[in-house]
């Protein structure tokens, strides 16, 4: 039992133990809120690269099903023979998952730690003075991407979810499915979602890691806007232009 | 012009207790009146109706000392910008307006009573390594030290920081993070700061996490703040931080 | 009930021998010390953590002394010092202007109208230099010139510009580097911090100080607290006049507590009016707002020509304005010293000249110094002046004059102590404001916080020694000693007391009508006639006060009517103690002026004959007159003359 305030004064102890581990340096700074938030930005940015790329790789749809299914077939191929088939594929997919699993597990713990630190809320209706609706949003943009990238891994890498899956034939399977109006709507909400979570995130990250600089500072929120804006425009086309038969 | 508000205020018997609203009528408030002086003439009635007065931390009443502050309608310090509660005056208000009032909220600030918190885990962040080892008599002359103006000014826009808390208030993670910024980057700046840099930053963000929340970077903090201190001074505290863990310290003479 | 009457009391300034410059350095050699490892033996108890209280239980603690510290604040940051804006001075020379510890000196004898120690005053100007390299070294962000030296600014009374500032909220800097070395004794263990408690006892044992009983503001427990000394540095009393620029909290409980058991009140009457406050609005005005005496050095203060001119002031042409400091200190103009201009601008006001809806101020217009420098230069100089001037008022001063009245604002007198900054009774310490020492009967501006921080760095942590040593090897008194329980029993007793009246005024209401009663007719001048009008009005308030006054609530939560309660109770008697002091003092200096005393043209008239003495006044026990002692001044190396600013 600790003893009363009034007889021993107040002073705020720390309440772990600082360093506890010798030689597990990384666990140390994950267990800090402060750190858990540099890998929520680090392993934001493979993602965010990720998104980009994968972006400008669909555009292929545009030129047609021989151009972008032999895109799919070279991204197979990726050095091979020195990898084995889909060897360089599984190299990201593996960086990915990382930082995929990074990403959510420093989401949840901040987000109970936080819950924790503010357990009550205001009774007057809360007047957020500048906080963004991307900003205030993230946990639920956050988890309705995760869900829809399982969603979007059945129905295009494996084809559980997919009606009418032929494998190694993108073209048909983009086309198949975007033809159909509520998987058309799935997609364009999941990437408007996506584009809030990366406007704030690309921002966030930012300052996540302390790369402030009244220089360049306001560039980084056009910067956000920018790259969640073509990634938003970019993703969307597909189903929009295979609806509207752009692509067929 | 005298203004005639419905209060609706937060009363809680002490810090156990269950809390409740309770509804108030302040007629006749003269609008160059400041918001804790419309309290005043609210708790002199309630003395005079026999029920005991609203309890609200305040001492200064110029904006400096840091001890006022309640949220107003949702946010912390009411609606003005760069204003504490004890600088907030009836002007800004209307005549059938109904007011909120709130005290902070955050598992680190218990309610003592009424509006009143305790703050005193924000003194636990200073004293985890917001100062500078200067044991009194051991200075050298004072211009001995040259800080670059500039340096000297960004230190003290940080250093200006009165303590009251409404950072943590506004944030909904009720994280202390513009606070502890802002005192870590005052001493970070400066040359009399840097022996203890790193030690400072891990050591104060340490014992800041272990009560506060974490930042997820709304930057309500920084528009809640009567004094306008900026983000930045997260980002600053962040890369010092984050430094901070992978240096070899050894090499600075500090240990960790 | 018969009170003996305490034995008088026989003064001891305890000044060293020897020149005035070298007094400070022989003592110091000449005192006892404590050898470091016995360091840990002491307990020593800090009531009030503003700059005085706060530096010096840093310093103690960090010295290896066992140190308690108490505030009733909720935090120790929050002390009043932090509202000061202007600055600090020193006598560093930076400027090379001719500055040195001899000029500080006799500009702060001067500045207090010869009403203090030589020897005092010359210390605090010799360790000033040593309190600014010091706040450098915490990291303090004083001002800087652009080669990365520190800057300075000139203020009022001198002709040299000494003063350290950082923006306008030095006191909060300087504070907070206090605060700051606080923090860090507190988490090495050497300083127990007690914020939101609040002494109201001091225990004395055999004619020494050993202790304290506090309550504790949140769960009304009331505590007993033994130590080897006792330091008070709990401030002025300013707030006795209700409407002052001090602190709402800020109040004389704890040093009235030790006068009390026998611990001297010296000078009372020496209150400081500050020119330069926003005038009071109306009946809810619950403190008033100093604004930096600086504003004068480019606005230019005036009252229209006839009373009962009620056109806005942009519309009263210059011929019908009276610029009356200019008219009648051509020399010095806007610029006379605090006190000069205070009774002016009092004067104007009281012959109706005021301005205002409530005819309660003056005007300090920008309108020339816009027109001259441009609106760039005045914003910035005075940007944030600017801006909380509108804040409060809700008028653009850019545009329309400000209205300006002094306002109370620093009490120099306090608890009497001799140069080792110990009171009569032994064992007892008081520093900063709260002691009546260095500033005669009137601070110099930037001066207050010299002293808080000399005294709390430098003198006590040499002196306190001086005291402890001799008490070696033994332990404080036992808490459950006799005279610890009759303590508490007499704090039990006062708060049940008030609680139990329960009678139909507020605490507010007794405060305010002991504040204007003490405001009209113990303010800026005196005369015989209002101070015994006062001490009548104040005897039968207070009368009223224990009889009908209303405290709602218990004792076991926090109560904040009932801490209000208690340190009013406390004004009141003070409030009698001032009028006294100020009625037996048949001069005029400093901040204290009897209309009675006055030059033909209406200046302070000192009388060095018969007054140059310091007045520290012995308790006699409750309802009894006090017995006055006296502390003869004697000049040696300043010879008191007349100021004159015309």
């Amino acid at each position: 039992m600790q003893p009363s305030k009034s007889e021993r004064g107040v002073r705020i102890p720390l309440l772990r133990k600082p360093g506890a581990i010798p030689g597990m340096w990384a666990l140390e700074f994950y267990r800090s809120n402060v750190g858990k938030k540099a890998v929520m930005a680090i392993s934001g940015i493979p993602l965010l690269l990720y998104v980009f790329v994968h972006m400008l790789g669909n555009l292929k749809l545009y030129q047609g099903a021989e151009e972008i299914n032999a895109y799919a077939e070279w991204l197979r191929f990726i050095a091979y023979p020195g990898l084995p088939e889909g060897g360089a594929v599984w190299a990201l997919r593996v960086v990915l998952i990382v930082s995929f699993a990074l990403h959510i597990h420093a989401a949840v713990s901040l987000t109970i730690a936080n819950r924790k630190a503010r357990p009550q809320g205001y009774q007057s209706k809360r007047e957020y003075a500048v906080a963004s609706y991307a900003a205030r949003t993230m946990r639920w943009s956050g988890v309705i991407v995760g869900v829809f990238v399982v969603y979007h891994i059945l129905h295009f890498t494996t084809g559980h979810a997919h009606q009418d899956f032929i494998e190694h034939d993108v073209y048909h399977n983009m086309v198949t499915a975007f033809s159909s109006y509520p998987v058309s709507a799935v997609y364009i909400v999941a990437n408007l979602l996506l584009g809030l979570h990366i406007y704030h995130g690309a921002w966030s990250l930012f300052q996540s890691l302390g790369w402030n600089n009244r220089r360049f500072n306001p560039w980084r929120r056009s910067f956000a806007t920018a790259f969640a804006a073509i990634i938003v425009i970019g993703n969307i086309s597909f189903p929009i232009a295979v609806l509207t038969g752009i692509v067929d | 012009m005298a203004l005639n508000l419905t209060l609706r205020v937060w009363r809680q018997a002490r810090p156990e207790a269950t809390g409740r609203f309770e509804t108030y009528e302040a007629t006749d408030i003269s609008e160059d009146s400041s918001f804790l002086e419309m309290l005043d003439v609210v708790n002199e009635r309630l003395s005079d109706d026999g029920e005991e007065p609203i309890a609200f931390d305040h001492d200064c009443r110029e904006g400096i000392c840091g001890s006022c502050g309640v949220v107003i309608n949702g946010r912390p310090h009411g609606p003005l910008e760069r204003t504490t509660t004890c600088q907030l005056h009836m002007r800004h208000f209307t005549s059938g307006d109904t007011i909120t009032i709130e005290p902070w909220r955050a598992s680190a600030f218990p309610v003592l009573r009424d509006l009143v918190v305790d703050r005193s885990t924000l003194d636990g962040i200073v004293q985890a390594g917001g100062y500078v080892t200067a044991p009194t008599g051991a200075a050298r002359d004072a211009n001995s030290i040259l800080v670059p103006k500039s340096a000297s000014d960004t230190a003290m826009d940080a250093a200006e920081c009165i303590g009251c808390g409404a950072c943590v208030a506004a944030c909904p993670n009720g994280a202390a993070q513009l606070f502890t910024a802002a005192k870590v980057s005052h001493l970070n700046l400066l040359p009399q700061g840097q022996p203890e840099r790193w030690s400072r930053v891990s050591d104060m963000v340490d014992r800041m996490e272990d009560y506060f929340g974490s930042c997820t970077n709304y930057t309500e903090c920084e528009a809640a703040c009567p004094k306008g201190i900026s983000v930045d001074f997260i980002a600053m505290m962040n890369k010092d931080y984050l430094k901070a863990r992978f240096k070899d310290r050894r090499r600075q003479g500090q240990s960790g | 009930m018969t009170v003996e009457t305490p034995p008088q009391v026989d003064l001891n300034a305890q000044i060293p021998e020897g020149p005035l410059s070298d007094k400070w350095q022989n003592h110091r050699f000449k005192m006892k010390l404590v050898a470091p490892q016995n360091r840990r033996r002491f307990e020593v108890i800090i009531v009030g953590t503003g700059l005085a209280g706060a530096s010096a239980a840093a310093t103690l603690g960090e010295m290896g002394y066992n140190v308690k510290a108490f505030c009733f604040q909720d935090s120790p940051r929050r002390a009043h010092s932090i509202a000061a804006q202007g600055g600090i001075n020193a006598a560093k020379n930076y400027k090379n202007d001719g500055d040195s510890v001899e000029r500080l000196f006799y500009d702060t004898i001067k500045g207090g109208d010869y009403r203090s120690r030589e020897a005092n005053v010359y210390r605090l100007a010799e360790v000033s230099t040593q309190i600014i390299d010091q706040c450098v070294a915490q990291g303090v962000p004083f001002a800087r010139e652009y080669g990365g030296l520190l800057d300075n600014r000139s203020f009022g009374g001198a002709q040299v510009a000494r003063t350290f500032y950082a923006r306008g909220q030095t006191g909060q800097q300087l504070l907070l580097g206090a605060y700051q070395a606080l923090a860090k004794q507190i988490d090495a263990g050497t300083v127990q911090m007690y914020p939101r408690h609040e002494m109201l006892e001091l225990v004395v044992k055999d004619g020494r100080a050993v202790g304290i009983v506090t309550r504790n503001l949140v769960t009304g427990e009331i505590d007993r607290h033994s130590a080897h000394a006792v330091v008070l540095a709990t401030g002025g009393y300013g707030n006795v006049f209700y409407l002052s620029t001090n602190a709402k909290g800020s109040n004389v409980t704890a040093a009235w507590r030790a006068h009390r058991q026998g611990a001297l009140f010296a000078n009372p009457c020496y209150t400081q009016i500050h020119p330069t406050c926003i005038p009071v609005s109306g009946d809810y005005q619950s403190k008033l707002t100093l604004m930096s005496e600086s504003l004068r050095n480019d606005g230019r203060i005036w009252v229209p020509k006839s009373p009962d001119d009620t056109r806005p002031p942009d519309q009263i042409p210059d011929e019908e304005r009276d610029y009356y400091l200019e008219r009648r200190y051509p020399a010095f103009a806007n610029l006379v010293p605090r006190d000069v201009a205070s009774r002016a601008a009092k004067r104007m006001v009281d012959d109706g000249y005021g301005v205002g809806e409530l005819k309660n101020g003056v005007y300090l217009d920008f309108g020339d110094a816009i027109s001259r420098l441009g609106r760039d230069v005045i914003e910035a100089r005075y940007g944030n002046l600017f801006e909380m001037y509108e804040k409060i008022t809700g008028e653009d001063p850019y545009k329309v004059p400000m209205r300006i009245y002094p306002a109370v604002h620093y009490t120099m007198g306090g608890l009497w102590v001799d140069y080792n900054l110990m009171s009569n009774i032994p064992g007892l310490f008081v520093t900063g404001e709260a002691n009546f020492s260095d500033h005669g009967a009137n601070r110099l501006g930037a001066s207050a916080l010299m002293q808080g921080l000399a005294d709390g760095y430098f003198v006590l942590p040499a002196t306190l020694p001086n005291y402890l040593a001799d008490m070696l090897g033994t332990t404080p008194e036992s808490v459950d000693d006799p005279a610890f329980a009759a303590a508490e029993e007499e704090v039990r007793e006062r708060v049940n007391k008030l609680l139990s009246i329960n009678g139909t005024r507020s605490v507010d209401w007794f405060h305010r009508k002991l504040g204007k009663t003490l405001w009209d007719y113990c303010g800026m001048s005196r005369t015989a006639e209002s101070l015994t009008q006062a001490m009548k009005e104040v005897e039968s308030l207070q009368e009223q006060f224990w009889s009908d006054v209303r405290v709602l609530g218990d004792n076991e939560s926090l109560n904040q009517s009932l801490e209000k309660a208690g340190r009013v109770a406390d004004f009141f008697e003070l409030g009698a103690l001032m009028c006294r002091d100020a009625l037996h003092r048949e001069e005029s200096c400093g901040g204290h002026f009897r209309e009675e005393h006055k030059t033909p043209d209406g200046e302070a008239l000192r009388d060095d004959d018969n007054f140059a003495y310091v007045a520290a006044w012995q308790f006699a026990g409750a309802g009894n007159e006090p017995c006055l002692v006296k502390e003869d001044l004697n000049f040696e190396h300043v010879k008191p003359s007349q100021r004159s600013y015309k």
